[in-house]
């Protein structure tokens, strides 16, 4: 049973505590993440090490793009669509 | 008119450009800083072969100190040019291989371990470098890969987790760190001040180590863009290999472009999109201008932005509370 709200919070949960987000800077589910200065490229690979442990998923290369990483929303439905 | 041509220098200007340099760095060094002369670390690269060619017509060649600091994965002719550069300079230069001082301080070792974290069969007679995909050609975010090549020519590729990803370039800004440190060595010795060697693109983008090769004391071609230092190799007329030979890193033991390691796209295209993002030039106009699409041009400025973003701590001196 894929729960995508619990999802949701548990990628949100990662990027509020792992990095930093200004004062005055609102972060909601559809927050570019990287336009936002709230991830640089380390951070992408740490996100990607979380979701992979996290979820289970395998993340290809191919895969590393804005569609898929660009907010904390699309990077739940990634995980829905990789889940199948 | 905004075209590619537009960052370079115009015949007239080149040398108003060089006779000015010249002046700031007379007047910085012996003026504003009260030493004697300057030091440079030679690389055989076009940065550092022109800002010893400076140096020594703004300050005379004797007030020149040149440093050869190769180690054991620099390339071959890296060191044989750096040494054609400073005996047609007719500077001083000293001979400080780093290999030694970088093996004790573990640098290979501690990169290797990360290395082997991800490829376990990663050992003794293997090269490496980093990658970025390439920002032109795809969407993918600039994530670095590590490339590694076995004795036997067999080639892997494998992304790193954050941990590793950052221990490699940790252990590896030791070499910078070290060629630094013995540029001080030196300066101090002499009374002389040290000559930084970042272009325009490296200042502005950040390509450079902190307390490594970012630091100097003075920086007489941070404000030209790559393209025109290339102009000033040419009108100072510096061995052809400088002048023609396309940008490395010589950091990692594989061999390495500028391109790959960072800037993800040929120094001219970067040069004439920071000119075009920096002058206001519309995505539309510098795409044309530049046989590129306008989401090409696009992805350009966003990374432009993201690494000046990053590029901020480099630069950011201490803060005292």
């Amino acid at each position: 049973m894929i729960d995508m709200a619990s999802d949701l919070e548990r990628v949100r949960q990662f990027v509020t505590s792992n990095f930093y987000i200004a004062d005055g800077t609102e972060l909601d589910d559809t927050t570019p993440l990287i336009e936002a200065g709230i991830l640089d490229s380390t951070g992408v690979l740490e996100l990607v090490t979380f979701i992979e442990d996290a979820f289970g998923i395998a993340v290809g290369d191919e895969e590393l793009v804005p569609a898929n990483f660009g907010s904390i929303h699309s990077l739940c439905a990634f995980i829905a669509r990789r889940r199948g | 008119m905004f075209t590619k041509q537009t960052v370079r220098f115009s015949p007239s200007e080149l040398p108003t450009a060089i006779e000015r340099i010249e002046r700031a760095l007379y007047d910085a060094v012996r003026g504003t800083l009260r030493r004697r002369g300057v030091v440079v670390g030679l690389s055989g690269g076009v940065d550092s072969s022109v800002v010893a060619a400076l140096a020594a017509r703004a300050l005379g060649s004797d007030r020149v100190l040149g440093l050869y600091m190769n180690e054991v994965e620099s390339s071959p002719e890296t060191v044989r040019i750096a040494r054609a550069v400073g005996d047609q300079l007719g500077i001083a230069t000293v001979d400080e291989p780093v290999s030694q001082l970088l093996s004790a301080a573990g640098c290979y070792a501690r990169r290797d371990e990360a290395i082997r974290s991800v490829v376990p069969r990663y050992g003794a007679g293997w090269r490496c470098k980093l990658v970025l995909p390439s920002l032109v050609e795809t969407e993918r975010l600039r994530v670095f890969s590590i490339v590694v090549r076995s004795p036997d020519g067999e080639v892997l590729s494998a992304r790193m987790p954050a941990e590793a990803y950052l221990q490699v370039v940790a252990a590896t800004n030791f070499k910078q760190r070290t060629r630094k440190m013995l540029e001080y060595y030196h300066a101090d010795r002499l009374g002389y001040a040290v000559a930084g060697t970042p272009n325009l693109l490296e200042y502005d983008q950040g390509f450079f180590v902190k307390n490594g090769d970012g630091a100097a004391d003075v920086k007489p071609i941070a404000h030209l863009y790559k393209t025109q230092v290339y102009q000033l190799a040419e009108w100072l007329e510096l061995p052809e290999e400088v002048r023609t030979r396309p940008p490395t890193t010589d950091t990692y033991s594989l061999p390495q472009s500028q391109e790959e390691f960072y800037f993800s796209v040929p120094y001219d295209t970067l040069d004439a999109c920071l000119y075009a993002r920096d002058h206001g030039v519309t995505i539309a106009h510098a795409a044309e201008a530049l046989g590129l699409a306008p989401d090409q041009v696009e992805r350009v400025y966003r990374d432009i932005e993201a690494k000046r973003a990053a590029a901020r701590y480099l630069h950011a001196p201490p803060i005292t509370m």
